[in-house]
């Protein structure tokens, strides 16, 4: 079957199986394997991907439920060279050993502080519940959202309106562009 | 050089891997696909113990997409067996099965999915046999043998040998003795006797065991989410008859070891399915596969212990049995450290330990973090506060009454105690105290100490650019401990480079030079020694070539932050090698090696110290416990990073709350009955401490670079202990058996007798008729 989406601000028109998990199509057809799968029982939040901002399990999440919508996984939220403020607060506060879980946690973490840019520390552990880590003991990624919450603040404050995916978010354009263009 | 003095070492820079880990860059096996490569799935054993009548693959082969089945009858011209302590495993079941999920076939076909859907066309036909499930189904008379045969050991270096050559169920039995325990107990003023239960569990690196494998005309060619890719190199080198230098094992980021991805797992049954093929093959498993593969050691620990009027310990008397499951793998190295660690860093001057690992039909038990010191520091650290109890006296000050000094053989023939653990005590003990303890709560510290490091067998090369860049070239894999991030720091410290300048490229053993293993906690302590030495090689070499463009001796030049000065004039190692070479892209290489001589003949390399304590509230109408309070004492000699050493401690401290309060292997009969990540609970974000304090003792005491030794597993030990001696100080309930379940406190508050082991006391399970399965 053939399904258009926004993968990462670019629409794509892809063609798979209509049995095809999302995580399936974003590692095995797109190449986007920074997303990672673990469980497979929508437990642990390494596959978690954000569909219209809100985080799915990638890994049970049919591809073709995304449909029309706007997917974002984490080589669409920044790079090397300019890294999202929560892949700069994880890099600062160590919040991650392996790294199996990272993407997944630092996405989760981005739809919580979109939702909430001030949250408490109850909030996020509540948020965050459905993200393992088996390395960190989750007091590092705590801070470093914390960080990350800081960093967001100060970066809207400088700089109206945000810039990249968040700003034709705030737009309300149907149109999507991301840093990559 | 002492802290303060350093430029890098000592300093938590920015992690190596950092920038590819948060961009998604990062690649593991599971990310890699090579050209024309094909994937395999398995099928597996329906039954605990089963001789396998008959397999019919032939509508198997039939199956779209399917390019081969391979079952244990398919394996010759290879020798099939592998195992680095006892040969005991083939890579698929030959003949019978000895658990329930054993890999029985394996189908390889274009796609993963075209194997899987194949894997129901399989027919095989099973006789069932009598199991034994658990430790003494499996030592009673006349038990069916998982193993008929006794096995001859590995061939690898530096293990005992096996128990016994009369096939029996024992895998390895090991026994300490010194002193005069028995004559102690009896004139003893004090004595506290008890039977401990450790859980069995699955160590879920997040990541679930992948290979990615191509055997071809050059040979084999395998990545692997392996820790220790030259053991796994061995093992495929003798399996296939093919030269080391013929088996080449690369290993991206490993996505969590913990202990469970340490030798070798599935990359003989990968490899095979390339051999057959002749094309790459990947086999990934899932989490539910990979509980099937490999578990801890569960423990059951029969331990008293005595004491004089004063509190002074007098003896310690311990037998322990391991349920082992199915296969050895690492079991007879856990068997020994299990026996050296119930010691624990107390004076304990007449002492009796007998160790066993038994073989039951269940799934394989290895290494996992602590290796056998978890299993064994519960019981002691429990029966220390008994004995507290009994003196009338404080824990902390029974403890520090009786920790060993620096200096002092805990236990004959090792190396003596390399760490301040009096010392430890206080800062824990101080930290701890800050507050008053609220009513209702609980608090306990615990103490232990691993002989770690394993063979201190590591060797490196360091290679200085005509720019100013270093390579560090090591075989020590990066699973998120941070290897590649500390032998920067050193090789910038040594070299006098830009931290960003040194590259670490790890590990392809067809490059890297040998190392033992990534496990134990030993890679700062050994390889980050070696890559000391390898930069103080290049550094010698450099002073030479320096000498020979100036023409003059080299003690003529001094020694001046990354490079020499003479005659007023400063030479960085560049503009050294630039004048010697005449090119300006040239680089030399620096080497070293470890090996067990001079300070690192005495073993262990050194005591890795546990010393951790906690506080916790229990909800007395659940049953629920929650941890308060976690401090952490890392006696790491020097922490090389210190944010990443605390990080260690956290981890680890986490896997024992895990292993404290909720991970549990249930089995059922046969029947693993929550092998998933549903049933199987791991600490979550909602069981983070409300306070944590990670502390650092930074002594330069251990044999590692500046003094630095390893740190990782220390704060794993102590915390089920921790949280049981808690549990007891908040409510009065001393509960013998982990996990401390909601369930299992509940009862115990209310005296109710908590239920029946799983793997310890219950009968085996007879055997119906004979069945047949796919």
């Amino acid at each position: 079957m053939k399904v258009s989406f926004v993968l990462n601000g670019k629409p794509v028109e892809l063609d798979f199986e209509p049995q095809e998990t999302l995580a399936e199509v974003l590692r095995n057809r797109c190449h986007l394997t920074g997303l990672k799968v673990s469980c497979e029982v929508q437990v642990c939040g390494a596959c978690t991907a954000l569909v219209d901002s809100l985080p799915v399990s990638a890994c049970t999440y049919l591809a073709y439920e995304a449909r029309g919508r706007r997917v974002t996984t984490i080589e669409g939220i920044g790079d090397s060279e300019r890294l999202h403020p929560i892949q700069k607060a994880f890099l600062d506060e160590f919040a991650f050993q392996c790294g199996f879980c990272t993407p997944g946690m630092i996405l989760a973490a981005k739809a919580l502080l979109e939702e909430n840019p001030e949250p408490t520390d109850a909030e996020v552990v509540s948020y965050m519940d459905g993200n393992l880590c088996r390395c960190t003991g989750y007091r590092p990624i705590l801070n470093a959202i914390r960080r990350a919450a800081g960093l967001m603040r100060q970066q809207e404050a400088q700089s109206p309106p945000r810039e990249g995916e968040t700003a034709s978010e705030a737009s309300g354009g149907g149109r999507f562009r991301t840093h990559h263009e | 050089m002492k802290p303060g003095e350093f430029r890098f070492v000592n300093h938590s820079v920015p992690r190596e891997d950092g920038l590819a880990k948060v961009t998604g860059r990062a690649v593991f096996t599971s990310d890699i696909r090579l050209e024309g490569m094909a994937y395999a799935k398995l099928l597996r054993s329906p039954f605990a113990h089963a001789r396998i009548l008959s397999i019919d693959t032939a509508e198997a082969l039939r199956q779209p997409g399917v390019i081969a089945v391979l079952s244990g009858s398919d394996l010759h011209g290879i020798d099939p067996y592998y195992g680095h302590a006892v040969k005991d495993h083939p890579l698929l079941a030959i003949g019978k099965v000895r658990f329930l999920g054993e890999p029985v076939a394996a189908i390889v076909a274009e796609d993963e999915r075209s194997a899987y859907e194949a894997l129901e066309s399989v027919r095989v036909d099973y006789e069932e046999l009598p199991a034994v499930l658990d430790v003494d189904s499996a030592l009673a008379e006349g038990a069916p043998l998982v193993h008929e045969i006794a096995y001859r050991t590995g061939g690898f270096r530096g293990f005992d040998d096996p128990a016994s050559t009369q096939p029996d169920n024992i895998c390895q039995k090991i026994h300490l003795d010194w002193g005069d325990a028995a004559a102690a107990f009896s004139g003893a003023a004090h004595t506290v006797e008890g039977e401990f239960f450790f859980p069995m569990a699955y160590a879920y690196a997040m990541e679930p065991y992948v290979a990615i494998a191509d055997y071809n005309d050059d040979g084999l060619t395998v990545y692997s989410s392996a820790q220790h890719p030259f053991i796994v190199r061995n093992d495929l080198a003798k399996i296939f008859g093919l030269a080391l230098n013929r088996v080449r094992l690369i290993i991206p980021f490993v996505g969590g070891g913990y202990g469970s991805k340490s030798y070798t797992k599935i990359e003989p049954l990968t490899a095979v399915c390339s051999w057959k093929v002749r094309r790459p093959v990947k086999l990934q498993l899932s989490v539910e596969e990979a509980m099937l593969t490999t578990r801890n050691d569960d423990a059951r620990v029969r331990i008293r212990m005595a004491a004089d009027r004063e509190g002074r310990f007098l003896g310690l008397e311990a037998t322990i049995h391991l349920n082992t499951g199915a296969y050895a793998e690492n079991s007879p190295l856990v068997a020994r450290r299990a026996a050296n660690r119930v010691i624990g860093p107390y004076r304990i001057p007449n002492a009796k330990v007998d160790c066993y690992a038994v073989y039951t039909n269940t799934i394989p038990a290895s290494s996992f973090r602590g290796f056998g010191a978890t299993q064994v520091t519960f019981p002691r650290e429990s029966q220390i506060d008994e004995l507290a109890e009994r003196l009338g006296r404080d824990p902390v000050e029974l403890r520090r009454k009786n920790l060993a000094a620096r200096g002092e053989t805990i236990h004959p023939g090792l190396r003596p105690l390399d760490a301040d653990l009096p010392g430890d005590l206080s800062m824990l003990v101080e930290a701890l105290a800050e507050r008053p303890l609220p009513k209702g709560h609980g608090r306990a510290v615990g103490c232990s100490a691993s002989d770690a490091g394993s063979d201190p067998v590591s060797s490196a090369v360091v290679q200085v650019y005509g720019d100013g860049s270093v390579s560090v070239v090591m075989g020590t894999t990066e699973m998120g401990q941070g290897s590649h991030t500390v032998v920067r720091q050193i090789a910038a410290e040594e070299m006098g480079a830009v931290i960003e300048n040194v590259r670490v490229v790890s590990c392809d053993t067809a490059i890297t030079p040998f190392d033992r293993s990534t496990g134990a906690s030993r890679s700062t302590t050994t390889m980050g020694r070696a890559v000391l030495e390898a930069c103080r090689d290049a550094i010698s070499q450099l002073r030479n070539m320096a000498a020979d463009v100036l023409k003059t001796n080299p003690e003529n030049l001094v020694l001046e932050g990354g490079g020499i000065a003479f005659q007023g004039r400063h030479w960085r190692w560049q503009d050294v090698l630039r004048e010697f070479f005449g090119l300006p892209d040239c680089s030399i290489i620096g080497r070293a090696y470890l090996r067990k001589a001079g300070d690192l003949a005495m073993l262990p390399l050194f005591w890795e110290i546990g010393c951790t304590g906690v506080e916790v509230s229990v909800d007395t109408e659940t049953g629920k416990i929650h941890l308060d309070r976690l401090v952490t004492v890392g006696d790491v000699g020097l922490a090389i990073h210190p944010a990443m050493a605390e990080g260690q401690d956290l981890g680890a401290a986490t896997m024992g709350l895990g292993l404290g309060l909720s991970e549990e292997l249930v089995y059922e009969g046969q029947q693993l009955v929550n092998g998933n990540l549903l049933d199987y609970r791991v600490p979550r974000f909602s069981d983070l401490p409300l306070q944590v304090d990670l502390l650092l003792a930074q002594n330069q005491d251990g044999t590692g670079p500046y003094g630095a030794k390893g740190g990782g597993e220390g704060s794993l030990n102590p915390v089920p202990a921790c949280l049981a001696n808690a549990l007891y100080s908040a409510t009065g309930a001393r509960v013998r058996r982990l996990p401390l379940t909601p369930e299992r406190v509940w009862r115990a508050l209310r005296g109710r007798t908590p239920e029946l082991p799983n793997s310890f006391g219950s009968s085996g399970v007879r055997p119906q008729e004979k069945n047949s399965g796919r």
